[in-house]
C-alpha cells in the first residue's frame, strides 16, 4: 500500500488556501522521497462547490490527491465541525504523517484531531525529517528556544504543526493536476455549542503585515511606554516598515499579541529587521534570526541582540530614533542629506 | 458557576544555565507561574467579582513543590486547589497531560461549568494541552481569548484576538477556554486570603485516585518522546558597531537596498 503524507489545506476567511499549505507541501515532497516514495495529498474542508475552483490553486504544490469534505456548514471555521471532518477522513485514509500550519486555526484544530486519534502532535516544528527507521523526526525549540528537541511519535498518524514562513514553497511548474476525492462525513450528530456572533476584520491600516513585510521595526522593554511605541511607529511609517514587538513589550501592554515576534508569537524573515530596545532573549531571536539583515539599537552594548546583529548602535533609542527621522533619504530615494 | 483554572509551574526561561554536558541545569532554577495561566486566573477572579455564586478551583499537575504556587492562588481569593502529583505522571507529553487532567476533572470535579487555561505555557509553548483536555472531556473550546464579555444563561460571550481580526463568540457551558491576555489590574493577596492559604492543605491526587492505569499516564501514556535534545547553534555574525545615528541611517539605507550617494 502506498504510504501517504496528508497536509491540511487551511482555507482563509477570504477563501484562499493559506500560504503555509504550499510550504508544507514542498517540505513533504522531500520527506516522501525518504519514505518509500509516499504520496503527498491535501485535506480540504470547505463549503459546497469550491473544490473544483481550488484545484487550480493547488497547481505547483505537487500533491497527488485532494481529499475533500464539502458541506455548507463548513463555510466558516468551527472547531467542532472541522475536528469531526478531519478525524473521520484521517481514520479512513490512514496517513503516516499529518501536517498542519501553526496558524490560529491550525493551533486550535490540530490538538483536537490528535487527541481524538490518540496520537502525538509536535507543535511549531522548525525542522522535519525522516529518520533511518522511517519515522517522522520533528525538531522544535523548547524552553524559550534555549533547547532544541527532536521528537518522535509511537502512533500513527505522526502529527506536527509548522509556522508559516519556516519552510519555502515549491517553485516548480505544475506536473499534473491533483485528483479530487470527495469524502462524506456526517455532521448531523454534532451539536454545535460555539457560535460566531460577530467578526471585525482588521482594517488594512490595522493589519499587521509582519508576515509579508520587507522591513520590520520592533520594540522591546527598552521602548518603556506608549510614547516610546508611538515614536517607534512613526519611524516605521517613515521607512515603510511593519511594527513588531518582543513578548516583554506585549506583556507591558505596549503592543498587541499579533505584533509579537518570537516563540509565543510570529516567525518573520524580512529583508531588514531593526530591533529597538530589545535585549535579544533567545525566545525573541528565534522568531527573527533568519532575517536577511539585522540592525540593533540598545543602550547596553553587551546585550545579546548584538550577537546576531549585522550592524549595531549602542545608545538611547529615545535619542537615536528622532535623529534617524531627520534623514530624508530613508524615506525616499532622494539625495542623501540630513534635513534641517 | 464552578470554574476550574489550570495552572502550570514553569522554569523561568529567561534564566537558564547549562551543564557541561549541554543539558539544562535544573537545580536552582527559579520556578514561576506560567504568565498565560496568570491571565487565566485573573479572568476567573474577575468573573467572581462580577457575578454571584462563583467557586474557583485551581488545578496543577507537577511535583509537590507546585503546591506552594497553588497556595498563593488561595491567598488571591481562589476557593479550592488541587494538585495532581505522582511519579507516574512524570514526563507526560500534551496528549497524556490532557488525558490526566481531563480524567481528574471528570472524577473529582464532575459538576464543573468552565475550565480556563492559558493559551500557551512559556516552557513548552505548544498551546496543545487546553484543547487536549477539552477533547478528553468532550466539551467545546474557544482559544485565543482576549476578554470575557459576559456570562449569562449558561453561556459565555467572549472576544477572540486573531491575526486577521477579532471575533465575538458565544459558547454553551460546560466549556474550556484559553486566555491569551486580558487587561486588568493584577489581583492582590488579601489578609484573610493569606491566613486561609497558610491554614489550608492542598488536596493532592495520584494516579490511583483518578482511576488511570500506569500505561495511560506519564511517559508510558505519551505517544511522543524526545529522541534527542541539543543546544541550538549560535548564529555567528560579527556585529559592526557604528557610532552615530547618521552612520546608522546609512546602514539602514544600504540594507533597505535603496540608493546611497
Amino acid at each position: 500500500m502506498t504510504k501517504e503524507i496528508l497536509i491540511y489545506a487551511e482555507v482563509t476567511r477570504d477563501n484562499y488556501i493559506h500560504t503555509v499549505f504550499f510550504e508544507l507541501a514542498n517540505k513533504a515532497q522531500e520527506l516522501a522521497e525518504k519514505l518509500d516514495e509516499a504520496e503527498v495529498n491535501a485535506l480540504l474542508i470547505s463549503p459546497k462547490g469550491l473544490a473544483a475552483d481550488y484545484r487550480e490553486a493547488f497547481k505547483n504544490s505537487g500533491i497527488s490527491k485532494i481529499y475533500v469534505c464539502e458541506d455548507d456548514r463548513l463555510k466558516t471555521y468551527s472547531t467542532e465541525y472541522f475536528t469531526k471532518a478531519a478525524v473521520e477522513i484521517a481514520k479512513e485514509v490512514q496517513p503516516e504523517i499529518l501536517l498542519l500550519g501553526a496558524t490560529n486555526q491550525g493551533r486550535d484544530l490540530a490538538p483536537r484531531i490528535s487527541t481524538a486519534l490518540h496520537t502525538g502532535l509536535t507543535a511549531d516544528c522548525t525542522g522535519l525529517d525522516i529518520n533511518e527507521k522511517g519515522q517522522l523526526a520533528a525538531t522544535r525549540p523548547t524552553f524559550g528556544g534555549q533547547l532544541m528537541a527532536t521528537i518522535l511519535c509511537k502512533n500513527l498518524p505522526q502529527m506536527a504543526t509548522v509556522r508559516p514562513k519556516v519552510f519555502k514553497p515549491a517553485e516548480k511548474d505544475n506536473i499534473k493536476p491533483a485528483d479530487i476525492i470527495y469524502k462524506t462525513v456526517n455532521l448531523d450528530e454534532i451539536e454545535k455549542k460555539v457560535e460566531l456572533l460577530e467578526f471585525h476584520k482588521k482594517l488594512t491600516t490595522e493589519i499587521n503585515e509582519l508576515d509579508s513585510a520587507e522591513i520590520i521595526v520592533a520594540g522591546g522593554r527598552g521602548m518603556k511606554n506608549a510614547d516610546g511605541f508611538k515614536l517607534l511607529k512613526e519611524f516605521a511609517d517613515k521607512i515603510g516598515a511593519a511594527v513588531g514587538a518582543s513578548r516583554a513589550a506585549v506583556e507591558m501592554g505596549l503592543a498587541s499579541h499579533d505584533m509579537q515576534v518570537g516563540q509565543t508569537g510570529k516567525t518573520v524573515t524580512p529583508k531588514l529587521y531593526i530591533a529597538c530596545g530589545i535585549s535579544g532573549a533567545i525566545q525573541h531571536t528565534i522568531g527573527m534570526d533568519k532575517s536577511e539583515k539585522i540592525i540593533a539599537i540598545n543602550k547596553d552594548e553587551k546585550a545579546p541582540i548584538f550577537e546576531i546583529a549585522d550592524f549595531g548602535l549602542a545608545g538611547d533609542v529615545f535619542e537615536i530614533l528622532p535623529e534617524l527621522l531627520k534623514y530624508k533619504a530613508l524615506t525616499e530615494d532622494a539625495s542623501w542629506k540630513k534635513l534641517p | 458557576m464552578k470554574i476550574v483554572v489550570c495552572i502550570k509551574q514553569v522554569p523561568d526561561t529567561s534564566d537558564i544555565k547549562w551543564t557541561e554536558n549541554n543539558t539544562i541545569q535544573r537545580e536552582g532554577l527559579e520556578s514561576v507561574m506560567n504568565p498565560y495561566d496568570v491571565y487565566a486566573l485573573e479572568a476567573a477572579l474577575k468573573l467572581k467579582k462580577s457575578y454571584d455564586n462563583i467557586e474557583i478551583t485551581t488545578l496543577s499537575m507537577g511535583p509537590l513543590q507546585a503546591g506552594d504556587m497553588l497556595k498563593k492562588t488561595l491567598a488571591l481569593g481562589v476557593d479550592n486547589a488541587i494538585l495532581l502529583s505522582d511519579r507516574k505522571f512524570a514526563a507526560a507529553d500534551t496528549y497524556a497531560t490532557g488525558k490526566t487532567i481531563g480524567t481528574a476533572i471528570k472524577q473529582k470535579l464532575p459538576d464543573f461549568d468552565l475550565i480556563i487555561c492559558g493559551q500557551f505555557a512559556i516552557d513548552g509553548d505548544t498551546a496543545q494541552t487546553g484543547p487536549s483536555i477539552a477533547n478528553t472531556l468532550n466539551i467545546p473550546q474557544v482559544t485565543y481569548i482576549q476578554e470575557i464579555i459576559s456570562s449569562e444563561n449558561g453561556e459565555l460571550k467572549v472576544r477572540r484576538e486573531l491575526d486577521d481580526g477579532t471575533e465575538i463568540v458565544k459558547v454553551k457551558l460546560p466549556a474550556l477556554i484559553c486566555m491569551l491576555q486580558d487587561y486588568f489590574e493584577p489581583a492582590r493577596a488579601r489578609i484573610n486570603g493569606i491566613i486561609k492559604a497558610q491554614n489550608s492543605e492542598i488536596t493532592t491526587y495520584g494516579l490511583d485516585d483518578i482511576g488511570l492505569l500506569p500505561e495511560e499516564a506519564g511517559l508510558r501514556g505519551s505517544p511522543t518522546y524526545v529522541s534527542k535534545a541539543f543546544r541550538p547553534e549560535p548564529k555567528n555574525t560579527e556585529c559592526v558597531f557604528v557610532n552615530s545615528a547618521e552612520e546608522l541611517a546609512e546602514k539602514i539605507q544600504i540594507c533597505k537596498g535603496g540608493k546611497n550617494d
